[in-house]
């Protein structure tokens, strides 16, 4: 295995699309590293990213967003009180990844490249509408995050690209957003079901809404029948169970050791409604 | 295999070695070093035996590769106690018993000392989250908590 430190994104994108092996970037290393260890990937050439200028920089943009490098781990994002405060549900739904001391390592890239279709981040950036600088020997492109996984563990990245940049929307007036994800244990655990909502308020009225599902299909997804169905409500109970319907019907999960057909379809529905209804509060600012 | 040669500092002093490029820090910490406090308890950053601080960040060293270490700040469990005078969750955890087979105790030791850097004054229900990878299988995690929360209120009270 030969260890490079590029300095940049084009010396980067270099080395990968030149390798004639196995490459792997390497970030945090909390996936990367475990697989090397278990000898389930050794790459021939492993890519630390994290010498490229800015990759450990969050930016708010002129625009009100927030541009994430893709070596910030989940503990910077907690520690950005401005982040944490526009985006909650995003920065929560990283934050549950893992224990403290993957917290000081893991990042946003590194969850969604690896493909797990229970990546707590994924369905928290696919409902917060997060999109993704993806460069290559090509040039770039911008990607949405629901345009990278095709399945556990692939991706449509081709050999030689990246992700360079984590571009992170406006939060704008009354918006709110929420993830929540069941587990069997209050802490360290991989998702049965995880969900994101977010919305946009006119008033009392939700007027924009995004609804994403992870661990019930192959991968995490953007629901639009559920978001559909907030859209010109008050979110009263009606329009909840509509929406718990809508969640239900996108799964199409397995049965595995952590949850089986039916549990799982079941929570997505309880998830969506409990997640809908923080999101809720936050965008009228009656929660944190 | 090329070895390659890392430079870098161990408890605030200067440091050297030669190492794989697919060794972890842990390895590196522990047979190149001879810094065996650190200890490998599953090697996929599940159990938090093998914690340190990275540029003053609470990580899992099985999950950092030695060459990462290059011009970083490493903090070890050796590095804790000045000298004969053990740091007080060190001192805490002997007097409330908060060990039995004492693996787990570096890790916990530690992760608790960075958490009381970032709060001196975390509530019990922060403390058990914060520790929540710091895996013990011998004594419950009552007496480690309350270690920490009384190492915690002599800290407070000393400054």
């Amino acid at each position: 295995m030969r260890y490079h430190k590029p300095a940049s994104f084009t010396q980067a994108i270099d080395i990968a699309s030149t390798s004639e092996g196995v490459t792997r970037f390497l970030a945090g290393g909390t996936d990367v590293l475990v697989q090397l260890r278990a000898d389930i990937v050794c790459p021939d050439d492993l890519i630390d990213i994290k010498h490229i200028a800015g990759v450990d920089q969050i930016t708010k943009t002129p625009e009100g967003g927030y541009d994430i490098g893709i070596a910030v781990s989940g503990a910077q994002m907690s520690e950005d009180a401005a982040l944490a405060a526009a985006w909650p549900g995003l920065v929560e739904a990283m934050d549950l990844i893992g224990s403290t001391q993957v917290q000081g390592r893991a990042t946003l890239v590194g969850n969604l490249c690896n493909a797990s279709p229970a990546a707590d981040s994924v369905p928290a950036m696919i409902a917060a509408g997060v999109t993704l600088t993806v460069a290559g020997p090509q040039g770039s492109r911008e990607v949405k995050v629901e345009e990278i996984a095709t399945g556990p563990g692939k991706t449509t990245l081709e050999k030689g690209e990246m992700v360079t940049k984590v571009h992170v929307p406006p939060r704008g007036d009354s918006g709110g957003d929420a993830y929540l994800r069941f587990i069997p244990r209050t802490e360290m655990d991989i998702a049965v079901v995880g969900c994101g909502v977010n919305l946009c308020l006119g008033g009392d009225t939700i007027t924009q809404a995004r609804v994403a599902l992870g661990a019930v299909a192959p991968v995490a997804a953007l629901v639009p029948e559920a978001a559909d169905i907030l859209i010109g409500t008050t979110l009263d109970e009606t329009t909840l169970e509509a929406l718990a319907e809508a969640a239900e019907a996108a799964c199409q999960p397995i049965t595995d050791k952590r949850g089986t057909v039916a549990f799982r379809t079941e929570v997505a529905g309880v998830l969506a409604k409990r997640a809908a209804k923080i999101a809720y509060a936050r965008a009228k600012g009656e929660a944190k | 295999m090329s070895l390659v040669h890392v430079t870098t500092k161990v408890n605030g002093d200067e440091a050297e070695f030669l190492c794989e490029p697919r060794e972890t820090l842990l390895d590196v910490l522990r047979d190149r070093l001879g810094l065996t406090g650190s200890k490998e308890g599953c090697g996929t950053g599940d159990c938090g035996a093998c914690s340190v601080t990275l540029d003053g960040r609470l990580v899992s060293s099985c999950l950092v590769l030695g060459v990462e270490a290059e011009g970083r700040d490493i903090g070890t469990i050796e590095g804790m106690a000045a000298g004969e005078d053990l740091h007080p969750l060190q001192r805490k955890f002997i007097e409330h018993a908060a060990l039995q087979c004492g693996f787990c105790t570096p890790g916990i030791l530690v992760a608790a000392k960075a958490l009381l850097e970032k709060d001196p004054d975390p509530s019990e229900e922060e403390i058990r989250y914060w520790l929540a990878g710091n895996l013990c299988r011998c004594t419950g995690y009552d007496k480690i908590v309350r270690a920490v929360q009384d190492a915690a209120k002599e800290m407070r009270e000393a400054v």
